[in-house]
């Protein structure tokens, strides 16, 4: 410890703690350009001066890289350091005139114009280095550089061409104080962060405002530490320590007994579908990217608002975007009508903008979802019965200029319509997962045939499955919408804990005959399910009958007649043929 | 049909999980099929031995359908393959007996498909009644 004099205040700090450091930490302002506590001192802009008095001798010290001493006599607000305050600020002044924080600090320093020449009036660098910094020690990309030497001195990156080591992090504009550096200029407003649709997200975030667990994640895809193993910056701010770059994902054995399949559903992908425009037109939105822009919490604050920034006066939601079409998936997506109503009131809730509502049929057909529609149709969301055929921008008419155009045959008024509007949002199909197949592998779960993991019986044992113990719960089996979801996923962890400890063994199931199996092992290779395994010592097949299930594969394959199946014996069997052919 | 007014006998073997069903759904839906078809349950078409379709032809059976899951919807994973793998030796080997290929048959019907075994039976009957009664005791005498 090392005790000292701050501003008229015996002081005690730590060994190596600078003035700057000291002075902020007792609620004194040293005004500073170039610090910034997560870098080294620098003592660039030279605005920290303060007065310094040591074995009895006078100095002016930069603040923010001068460590405190024993017996130091330190003045932050002297004469003397305020005149060089002064002095400094006037010739960062003349430097960079640009500068606004500079206007605002000369202001509060009573000074009108710098008395030095100016090169350039638009210059707004102050030369502080805080952006090479940021971009060597934390970033760690090394992308930009001071140039130049004497009055050409600048930041640029090597020989001023767009460097391959920028990894648009934008961390030197962050820390910019004068603003000199703006990330458009950089690189033509590209921003790293653009994970969720419709805007610019962090790297470390809540993954959506109702996630559980509700904590943050760090995006390894937009993170600066997985680009360059620099920063890390989260790390260091975080109290609790937290956080932790060296983690790396690793598989975790767990034994269990049952397993409950809720591995959900996705999105058509509706940019494959050309005549929707998605992707081509600005204004055409996947239900998800809409619902996303209605919330709150959404890159507009919940406003509905085209690219262009206003406010939309008419939409279309074109329901069944791949669903109920033999060109995607012949199925109902069932979720699909009422969310788009839905839609439609927040957009008639928020804006004065016409909706008109694109459908071949509308399956209201949950608990208060027909009185919705009522509803719907009372507050005057236009309903056209008809599939939209395409959305264009090519205008026939004076009213269709610059709007998008959704084509479609009203099947109920018996005529093609062309309705001119200003966003379209597409509800496309629910469709099982990628992995879909893999998973139902895993499990020993077949699939249906639109490609949904399949029930054991569709109205006797809708949790199911045909491998015992293993369940179904939400859009894993089928599309449905919440109410059902959460019915189902009650009902299979009921179904879980209703099993008990006990194991119910399949009634009819295989038999191996020791005296007459020759131990072939030719059922070992047939049985699907690994119930049938060789005794060594007695050189015979024997069947683990609380794995068997009695499929009887066994019995057609074995050579010896060795293994029968209880209630469908060969003999049981040739009776039944001999009856049907009297 | 109207010439010979041959009704042939075929035996089916249904598996219990996709055709049975589908055999049921039929009947609830009210559909309509010839009644030549005397259908055994079976757990799996792999449960089906070879020797039930020769027994079926030895006792007077002039056609034999076996009847599984869809391929990879098998309600025991694989079953249904077996059969496949065995049918297709089993009707090398009946040819060679002098038995027509097309009174033995494969065929996939799952439970939601009610229609479908209408129709395969539909199919089987008439093609079965095309060539005409099995002469069981002229295989038997010319290859036993």
């Amino acid at each position: 410890m090392v005790k000292a004099i701050l501003d008229k205040q015996s002081i005690e700090v730590e060994e190596g703690t600078t003035i700057l450091e000291a002075a902020t930490e007792r609620g004194i302002t040293i005004p500073t350009l170039c610090y910034h506590p997560l870098l080294e001192p620098y003592s660039a802009c030279r605005i920290c001066m303060v007065e310094v008095e040591e074995r009895g001798k006078k100095d002016l010290r930069t603040a923010c890289n001068t460590a405190i001493t024993e017996g130091m006599v330190i003045e932050t607000s002297s004469e003397n350091a305020i005149r060089a305050r002064r002095m400094n600020l006037e010739l960062l002044m003349a430097q960079a005139p640009g500068a606004e924080v500079l206007k605002e600090m000369a202001f509060e320093m009573g000074i009108t114009k710098s008395r030095f020449p100016v090169t350039d009036e638009t210059e707004k660098c102050i030369l502080c280095g805080l952006c090479v910094r940021v971009c060597e020690d934390v970033v760690g990309a090394h992308a930009i550089s001071f140039v130049n030497r004497g009055a050409d001195r600048c930041v640029s990156t090597p020989y001023g061409e767009s460097s391959e080591f920028c990894i648009s992090c934008g961390a030197c504009a962050y820390f910019c104080p004068t603003g000199s550096i703006s990330l458009e200029e950089l690189t033509g407003a590209k921003i790293v962060h653009t994970e969720l649709p419709l805007g610019p997200s962090t790297a470390v975030r809540v993954p959506f405002m109702q996630s559980i667990p509700n904590v943050p994640f760090i995006d390894a895809e937009a993170c600066i530490n997985f680009k360059t193993d620099g920063c890390k910056l989260c790390e260091k701010v975080c109290e609790p320590q937290a956080i932790n770059h060296e983690m790396k994902d690793e598989f975790i054995e767990v034994d269990i007994g049952t397993a409950i399949i809720a591995t959900g559903y996705e999105l058509l992908d509706v940019s494959d579908m050309q005549n929707y425009g998605y992707g081509r037109f600005d204004n055409v939105l996947s239900a998800l990217e809409f619902e996303h822009l209605c919330n709150a919490g959404g890159p507009t604050g919940g406003k509905i608002l085209l690219k262009n920034g206003e406010s939309p006066q008419s939409l279309a939601i074109i329901h069944c975007v791949g669903s109920r079409d033999k060109n995607y998936k012949r199925y109902c997506s069932r979720i699909c009508c009422m969310y788009a109503m839905k839609f439609a009131h927040l957009v008639k809730e928020k804006t004065d903008a016409d909706v008109f509502e694109f459908y071949i049929d509308i399956r209201s057909f949950g608990k208060g979802y027909e009185e919705f529609y009522n509803r719907m149709l009372e507050e005057r969301v236009n309903f056209i019965r008809g599939k939209a055929a395409e959305v264009s921008n090519a205008a026939m008419v004076p009213e269709e200029e610059g709007k998008l155009v959704v084509r479609c045959e009203d099947t109920l008024a018996g005529f093609i319509r062309r309705i001119p509007v200003d966003m379209v949002i597409l509800c496309p199909a629910v469709v099982p997962r990628e992995d879909v197949s893999e998973v139902g592998k895993l499990f020993g779960v077949t699939l249906s045939e639109d490609g949904f993991l399949k029930e054991l019986h569709p109205k006797l044992a809708p949790l199911s499955t045909s491998s015992d113990g293993i369940f179904l719960a939400g859009t894993c089996q089928s599309p449905k919408d919440i109410p059902d979801t959460v019915a189902q996923g009650a009902g299979a962890a009921g179904a879980v804990l209703s099993l008990g400890d006990a194991v119910y063994l399949e009634p009819i199931n295989s038999v191996i005959d020791e005296e007459k199996c020759v131990g072939c092992r030719i059922c070992i290779g047939v049985c699907a399910y690994d119930a049938i395994f060789f005794d060594d010592e007695k050189k015979v097949s024997k069947i683990e009958e609380t794995l068997c299930k009695g499929c009887g594969a066994c019995v057609a394959a074995c050579p010896s007649g060795a293994s029968t199946q209880n209630g469908f014996t060969d003999a049981q069997l040739l009776a039944e043929v001999e009856g049907a052919l009297i | 049909m109207q010439d010979s007014g041959f009704e042939p006998k075929l035996v089916g073997f249904l598996c219990r999980w996709c055709t049975y069903q589908g055999a049921d759904l039929a009947g609830t839906s009210r559909i309509e099929y010839p009644p030549n078809l005397i259908p055994i349950r079976v757990m799996c078409s792999g449960r089906v031995d070879s020797s039930f379709v020769i027994d079926a032809f030895s006792r007077g059976a002039d056609g034999v359908i076996i009847f599984g899951c869809h391929p990879g919807d098998c309600h025991y994973q694989e079953g249904n393959y077996k059969a496949l793998r065995r049918y297709t030796l089993l009707v090398k080997m009946l040819e060679q007996f002098g038995i027509e290929k097309e009174r033995i048959r494969l065929d996939w019907v799952s439970a939601s498909e009610g229609e479908r075994f209408t129709e395969v039976v539909k199919e089987a009957t008439a093609q079965i009644k095309k060539l005409g009664p099995l002469n069981w005791q002229k295989v038997k005498e010319t290859y036993i």
